[in-house]
């Protein structure tokens, strides 16, 4: 177990020694349905946090609600600090919380290349009355697009750069937008189910990109199904079941807490079901 | 001879220099950023009756072109506001409502003294500031084949001026289109999610696409207007399909699409049209019949060419096979 995590305590909520992201009594529900309701939730910062649970239980609702794609009916959440209720998802990107989606979306008719550049912050160019005049930009484009080289190199996808990325597989794509999110230095990379559609061969050198990052000084939280995944990479595991957070713990000890089994597999799960149904 | 004569003059018209202004904004909003707007016959006609009615109030012409575009502008922002955060079928449902609208409140009776009610605004009455500016003699000009006069109505002075303005957005498109700015706008056309969660302000690009392409829309429209009149049923549904069919047969998103469509759309209505009085006996077809016949005709072989070359003739092929 990482260090940072050794006084955390195992329960849901637990309070992280240098939290980057905090989140107190948020509150999602669609009509009668309650997605979310998480009293409070940390997450340490500079470290690799898996979000998981039983389909259903409101993981992605939870990640739309963090990274203002999906409003809330009450609650707050902040990130470094600074509170993000109310703010847009273009907000909380430049505010260096970048996120990637669980149905990969390459921008498919745009080349490798387009997609990484459209990643970058501070482009002056994108405003229309310096579209106007090439001088304003174009220093800064060239400055992007080393930085794309670099960043495409180190996801081996250079050779691809001025294919359409329509055209790259799955895994490839997965690449893309974790790489295209690198491309403004944020501090923070949500990942919405990045090892799902991707082929086995690829996924070790994705595990490695994202335990990269963290040692680049990142912070990751991503949500996965793939339990490889989240034992092989993860310093800390949240739990989710029915909206609510479960249990929090060390990825090697939080799959034996009995909350979490009952939630995957059901509380009788135990009891011999021959005796409640004699047919 | 003569259809090849009428043809020729058919594909540099100001009439098709005007469609293919419009389409150009269209180009900015369907090529670049996706949003379908079915109501740009709108944007035009707001154009041409904001040219035209402050011309005849005596306003100059660079005010009467600032009203136009303050006209479309207003129209962009009021479209938009409401529609822009939804998804994109939202805005080609308002906007096809929205332009009706305009051509219905334009030719309604209680407007007549500002538009004109149905009949609209004669060309006599807004068309000679534009006229007066003319450095061409005030006479007919026979060039080579063709003989147009020199300043009035569609005078070689509005061939000059319409196909520079063709020239001039044809160029804005072109720098835009690859600049930072046009990329943005493509990634939201691609999928705005994503767009968004790169830090961009979508909204504000959707609404930035959709004025300046209503804003070319009614530069379109006076230059139309300047070789007719303005007259809002000529500015109807039709037109705005005509404008897409223009859009996709020279192929949406290239610079040159729009241009290249309209003189395609223009040209072969006039061949057709030709053809079909030269060729078909009055008793089988009488000559008021052969306009309708000929717009048929005209828009099976664009579905033909449509669905045979979807990319339109100057698209990339590559851009739309991997349309998922």
């Amino acid at each position: 177990m990482t260090e940072v995590f050794a006084e955390v305590a195992h329960e849901p909520g637990a309070a992280k020694q240098d939290p980057i992201v905090i989140a107190d009594h948020v509150h999602r529900h669609f009509g009668g349905l309650t997605a979310v309701d998480v009293e409070h939730f940390e997450v340490q910062r500079n470290a690799i946090t898996a979000l998981i649970g039983p389909n259903g239980a409101g993981k992605s609702t939870f990640f739309n609600l963090l990274t203002g794609f999906d409003r809330p009916q009450r609650g707050e959440w902040q990130f470094n600090g600074h509170s993000l209720v109310g703010t847009s998802p273009a907000k909380i990107a430049r505010a260096g919380k970048v996120r990637t989606f669980q149905l990969t979306k390459a921008l498919n008719r745009m080349t490798v290349m387009e997609n990484m550049r459209l990643g970058a912050a501070e482009q002056g160019g994108e405003n229309f009355f310096k579209a106007l005049v090439p001088g304003l930009w174009k220093a800064r484009e060239q400055e992007i697009t080393e930085k794309a080289h670099v960043l495409l190199h180190r996801f081996k996808l250079y050779e691809k750069k001025d294919d359409y990325a329509g055209s790259l597989s799955g895994g490839q794509r997965k690449l893309l937008e974790m790489a295209r999110a690198l491309m403004s230095d944020p501090e923070m990379i949500m990942l919405d189910e990045p090892m799902a559609g991707v082929n086995p061969a690829l996924t070790e050198s994705l595990l490695d990109h994202v335990v990269e990052l963290k040692n680049e000084g990142k912070t990751i939280l991503f949500v996965e199904h793939d339990m490889h995944m989240v034992r092989r990479i993860s310093d800390w595991v949240v739990v989710m079941a029915e909206g609510r957070i479960i249990a929090e713990g060390p990825p090697q000890t939080v799959m034996a807490n009995p909350a979490v089994q009952d939630a995957y597999l059901g509380a009788h799960h135990d009891s011999d079901l021959s005796e409640e149904d004699p047919s | 001879m003569d259809i090849l004569l009428d043809a020729t003059t058919a594909v540099f018209a100001p009439a098709t220099a005007a469609f293919a202004l419009a389409a150009i904004g269209l180009n900015f909003h369907f090529g670049l950023t996706g949003l379908l707007n079915m109501g740009h016959a709108g944007f035009m006609l707001l154009g041409m009756y904001g040219y035209a009615i402050s011309t005849s109030r005596g306003a100059p012409i660079w005010l009467a072109l600032i009203v136009a575009i303050a006209a479309a502008t207003v129209f962009g922002l009021l479209l938009g506001w409401p529609t822009l955060k939804l998804r994109g079928d939202y805005l080609a449902i308002a906007t096809i409502s929205a332009a009706e609208l305009v051509r219905y409140l334009g030719r309604s009776n209680s407007l007549q003294g500002l538009t004109g009610g149905s009949t609209g605004i004669r060309g006599s009455d807004f068309k000679f500031t534009f006229e007066e500016l003319s450095p061409l003699p005030n006479e007919n000009i026979t060039i080579l084949f063709w003989t147009n006069h020199g300043s009035l109505s569609s005078s070689w002075w509005l061939h000059i001026v319409a196909w520079s303005a063709v020239a001039l957005f044809a160029l804005l498109f072109w720098q835009l289109a690859r600049s930072p700015w046009g990329r943005v706008l493509k990634g939201i056309r691609e999928d705005e999610d994503a767009v968004r969660a790169l830090g961009k302000n979508v909204y504000s690009y959707k609404m930035q696409a959709l004025v300046l392409g209503g804003v070319i829309g009614a530069i379109g429209g006076v230059l139309w207007s300047l070789g007719a009149s303005v007259q809002p049923d000529s500015m109807g549904r039709p037109t705005t399909f005509w404008l897409w069919t223009i859009l996709l047969l020279g192929g949406a998103a290239t610079v040159f699409g729009p241009v290249l469509g309209s003189m395609l759309f223009w040209m072969s209505l006039v061949v057709i049209k030709g053809l079909a009085s030269t060729f078909i006996p009055s008793s089988v077809l009488s000559p008021v019949e052969i306009e309708p016949f000929s717009l048929v005709l005209v828009g099976i072989t664009l579905m033909v060419l449509v669905v045979f070359r979807p990319q339109g003739v100057l698209g990339n092929k590559r851009e739309l096979a991997f349309n998922d």
